[in-house]
């Protein structure tokens, strides 16, 4: 079977969604759409046999082939790992929107359309192994994001935030489709698999740094790397199913994918390692210290993702390192970055729904209000618990597991001798631990301050009560996942991760199983990642219970010097900026725009005709003078003329009018009927058109004309004039090239059938032309209904803010 | 002011559809002498603005009910069916086909598809431009 087809079966499914939704009145779309990724998830799920033997599955779709540009399905550990995830998540996401999100009040055909066109891009961005089209989806990504943020698009919030993500994300979606240019111009290819099969020759190319710097950019801009993270504490505006999904779960993921698939091109260059694993950690620390600053459930949700994302980021380039080593804590490094992010999108995921829950069933997601809600709300409390202290890194849970493998990655990385690490080697443990203080802080900081404490139920805009079953249903499978995964660490680890880690360092294994990497929960008391985390627990407990003491020290930073701020400067820069560029020229009235056009036009010409010397007069090919002829253009001038003296406008317009008349009478002398048909018509209808608008002009005297205005006018108005005459002259006089009026001759009986030529061009030989232009005509029609017809007032309803 | 305009109206009644029969002549008349889709469409606007002109835009919606960008549309759509159409028979985009028949009443006949594609194009020119007459001209 063609499974590439597969990726496309959401957004076919999206074409129906908007039907579905409005016949099928009785159902929660929801319900249907469920129906798409659980069939997905089941399918790809029989692809595991094969990874787990160390295989691969290809199939191809031709796009275009002349440039080598394919849809390629191209499942292996590391694509098959992502797809489960999208497919999977999305199930359950699906499945608790049903519950989140309300049939009367939401719109949830649009809603439904974005959600499986996200589906669509991020298969297709983790299945990909044509670059080019893995940019497509990518950006693809990009914008079902913007779409899904945007959401609630009444609110200034949502609508900033869609804005912001999409600045910043499609920025670096250009710039990784720079690296991969000049990829395929160092490899010839834009197949992933061929330029991983030339990685040995590459790494010598001059293109070699630039490519793997703007390929990080695109990866660190998706995937919220510091500093180009600040466009996901916006993005939370979106619905929670979006949240749990896109933001936590998939999308931002993506970026981590692209470091993955890329590792064996990149791998082995210092420059790499340091910028991924160096980057990876900052963002770890610097998400986790400004989640505790948060008061909303989802922002701190989301610094604790970004935090989270840096952490798979920096273990991945430490993983890398085993390019240069034999040692086998850094093969450690990539099974772990693949198996926290496993434990990451169980526990985030099921997290963020109970954030949606919270918001729900309270009506507000402010941490400051919230408290005490243990008692009403059981089974959401254990849910946000286990996901908690997963996330904190506590045992009996999966996140416990993944984050000893990281510790111990860390701490091993002070003790690797190339590229300067045994003397800058040390920060890296140091940071890694203080950063898991603060992830074991707000921990406790979510699910503590929220559930245990003070009940301010008065405070609360609703009465809190449990959520019903089924909303509840999604976040308990994923935290039954946190503690399955616990117990059954190595069993995951044969299923997925090890074919995963094979994908990512393809030379360095020869099968899955040849990934020596056991995992234990309990390494006895030598360990030094176990006295690392007991003391994260004391210090975290500490910091957490004095939180009150020191939170207050975060508005220490001024405002004035945060990353936002930046880049809110950078946007009103820019947006003021061009303004006052355009400015410069546009004053909004027409005929000066009309002066523009035409004064650049007759210089350009004439300075060309006179450059490439292309003038040229042969009065040879003349015809002769006819009485017809000289009548007519007498006039014609003279209508000119009284155009342009009349006093009326109405006696303007009716002398325009004679104007085209007797050009279309010029080619009835000429013989060219179709011409004169077209124009007598044309002209007919457009003199019936201004007379229609009439009543709408401007008196006819007020235009402001200075006497200098007019010389301009007249200076212009005559060198268009020199302008048409000189090209009509010169091109009348020397044929450069064979007219093509010979071919038309002889072939529009045999191959077109037909007999007019004039006709057979616009219907065939020119078809695509008189395609797109009948396509202006529509827009020119639409635009003009448009402009006149529905010139709704301004503050009209869709402006609010609710 | 009322007009009296009985003369215009009557005339306008008659010509209306002699411009109108005229047009679907030259519109499928076009491939083999002057004419085609485009003129076609733009005589049968003139002899909308005529009808329009001797009455008034009530009356003409009255006479012609149809929703002009709906028109519009099919055109644009007829168009791209057309074009897309020779997809399906394996062959580049906008392959136009014909061939020869013979009609009752019209004898030997040549039937083209490019003749769908210049009826979209018909359709196009009539509803865009009735549009924008009905936009400007009942814009009061």
């Amino acid at each position: 079977m063609e499974f590439v087809l597969l990726i496309f079966l959401p957004v076919i499914f999206a074409i129906l969604v908007p039907f579905v939704y409005k016949y099928i009145k009785g159902i929660h779309t929801g319900w249907l759409v469920l129906l798409v990724p659980l069939a997905l998830f089941s399918y790809y799920l029989s692809f595991m046999p094969l990874m787990m033997d160390g295989g691969h599955a290809i199939s191809e779709l031709k796009w275009i082939p002349s440039l080598g540009i394919t849809f390629t399905s191209y499942i292996d550990g590391l694509s098959l790992l992502f797809t489960l995830l999208i497919t999977g998540i999305g199930s359950l996401v699906v499945l608790y929107s049903v519950f989140y999100m309300d049939k009367q009040k939401e719109d949830l055909g649009s809603f439904y359309v974005y959600l499986l066109l996200f589906m669509t891009a991020m298969l297709g961005v983790v299945q990909s192994d044509n670059t080019i089209t893995l940019y497509l989806f990518w950006e693809l990504t990009s914008i079902s994001s913007f779409l899904l943020i945007g959401f609630w698009y009444t609110r200034d919030k949502s609508r900033f935030g869609a804005l912001k993500s999409m600045m910043i994300t499609v920025f670096g979606g250009l710039m990784m489709l720079g690296g991969f240019t000049l990829l395929s111009i160092m490899g010839n290819t834009f197949s992933i698999r061929e330029l991983i099969a030339q990685a040995p020759e590459l790494v010598n190319h001059p293109y070699f740094t630039l490519a793997l710097l703007l390929i990080l950019l695109g990866a660190f801009t998706k995937s919220a790397q510091f500093p180009f993270y600040i466009w996901l504490p916006d993005a939370m505006e979106a619905p929670t199913p979006v949240s749990a999904y896109l933001h936590s779960a998939t999308m931002v993921k993506a970026g981590i994918y692209l470091v993955a698939r890329f590792t064996p091109i990149f791998g082995t260059s210092s420059t790499w390692i340091w910028l991924v694993t160096g980057i990876g950690l900052l963002t770890l620390f610097w998400g986790s210290f400004f989640a505790v600053k948060q008061t909303d459930l989802k922002a701190i949700l989301a610094f604790s993702t970004v935090s989270q994302l840096g952490l798979i980021m920096s273990l991945l380039g430490a993983g890398a390192i085993s390019y240069h080593t034999t040692e086998a804590m850094f093969a450690l490094a990539t099974y772990a970055a693949i198996f926290h992010l496993i434990n990451h999108a169980t526990f985030k995921g099921g997290l963020f729904m109970i954030a949606g829950i919270i918001d729900h069933e309270t009506g507000t997601r402010d941490i400051r209000k919230l408290g005490g809600l243990m008692s009403v709300m059981p089974i959401s409390f254990t849910v946000a618990l286990i996901g908690s202290f997963s996330m904190a890194g506590l045992p009996p849970f999966n996140g416990f597991l993944s984050k000893e493998m990281f510790l111990d990655s860390m701490v091993a990385l002070q003790h690797f001798e190339l590229f300067n690490f045994d003397t800058w080697g040390i920060l890296f443990p140091i940071i890694a631990w203080v950063a898991s203080v603060f992830t074991f802080t707000y921990s406790l900081y979510f699910v503590l301050k929220t559930f245990v404490g003070q009940k301010n139920f008065e405070q609360l805009p609703r009465q809190p009560h449990e959520a019903p079953i089924g909303m509840l249903l999604s976040p308990m499978i994923l935290a039954s996942l946190v503690l399955i995964f616990f117990f059954i660490p190595n069993l995951v680890g044969k299923w997925i991760i090890k074919p995963a880690v094979m994908a990512v360092q393809p030379t360095l294994y020869a099968s899955p199983e040849a990934v020596d990497v056991h995992v234990l929960a309990w390494h006895g008391f030598g360990s030094t990642a176990l006295w690392l985390t007991v003391g994260i627990v004391i210090v975290g407990s500490l910091l957490y219970v004095t939180i009150p003491k020191w939170q207050p020290l975060y508005k220490i930073q001024p405002a004035k010097l945060s990353l936002n701020e930046g880049y809110d400067a950078l946007m009103r820069g820019s947006e003021k900026g061009m303004n006052r560029m355009s400015r410069l020229y546009m004053d909004g009235v027409i005929r000066t725009y009309l002066l523009y056009m035409f004064a650049f036009l007759s210089v350009t010409m004439i300075a060309v005709l006179f450059i490439k010397d292309a003038f040229v007069i042969d009065m040879t090919s003349f015809t002769a003078l006819s009485l017809y002829g000289v009548l007519n253009a007498v006039i014609l001038v003279l209508a000119v003329g009284f155009v342009v003296f009349a006093k009326s406008r109405l006696a303007a317009i009716i002398a325009l009018g004679g104007v085209g008349y007797s050009v279309a009478l010029f080619f009835v002398i000429f013989k060219a009927p179709d011409l004169a048909l077209t124009q007598l018509v044309i002209e007919t209808v457009s003199v019936a058109l201004f007379l229609l608008a009439f009543k709408h002009l401007p008196a006819l005297s007020s235009h402001g004309e200075t006497a200098k205005t007019k010389i301009v006018n007249f200076v212009v108005a005559l060198s268009v004039g020199v302008m048409v005459t000189l090209v009509a002259l010169s091109s009348h006089s020397q044929k450069l090239i064979p007219s093509i009026s010979q071919y038309y001759k002889d072939t529009v009986a045999t191959e077109a059938g037909g007999g007019n030529i004039v006709n057979v061009i616009l219907v065939d030989y020119r078809g695509f032309d008189t395609f797109f232009e009948i396509g202006v005509l529509a827009i020119a029609g639409i635009a003009v209904l448009g402009m006149i017809r529905l010139r709704v007032s301004r503050k009209e309803t869709t402006d609010e803010n609710k | 002011m009322k007009t009296n305009d009985v003369i215009l109206q009557t005339t306008a009644k008659v010509v209306f559809f002699i411009i109108f029969l005229f047009s679907i002549h030259i519109f499928f008349t076009g491939h083999y002498a002057p004419g085609g889709g485009f003129v076609g469409g733009l005589l049968t606007t003139g002899a909308i603005v005529l009808l329009l002109l001797a009455f008034d835009l009530r009356t003409i919606q009255q006479i012609l009910p149809f929703n002009f960008t709906v028109v519009t549309a099919i055109g644009l759509v007829l168009a791209l069916a057309t074009a897309a159409g020779s997809i399906f028979f394996n062959v580049p985009f906008f392959t136009h086909a014909y061939d020869y028949f013979t009609l009752p009443l019209f004898g030997k006949t040549s039937l083209h598809t490019a003749m769908l594609f210049d009826s979209g194009v018909y359709l196009v020119v009539v509803g865009s431009a009735i549009t924008i007459i009905q936009s400007i001209g009942g814009d009061d």
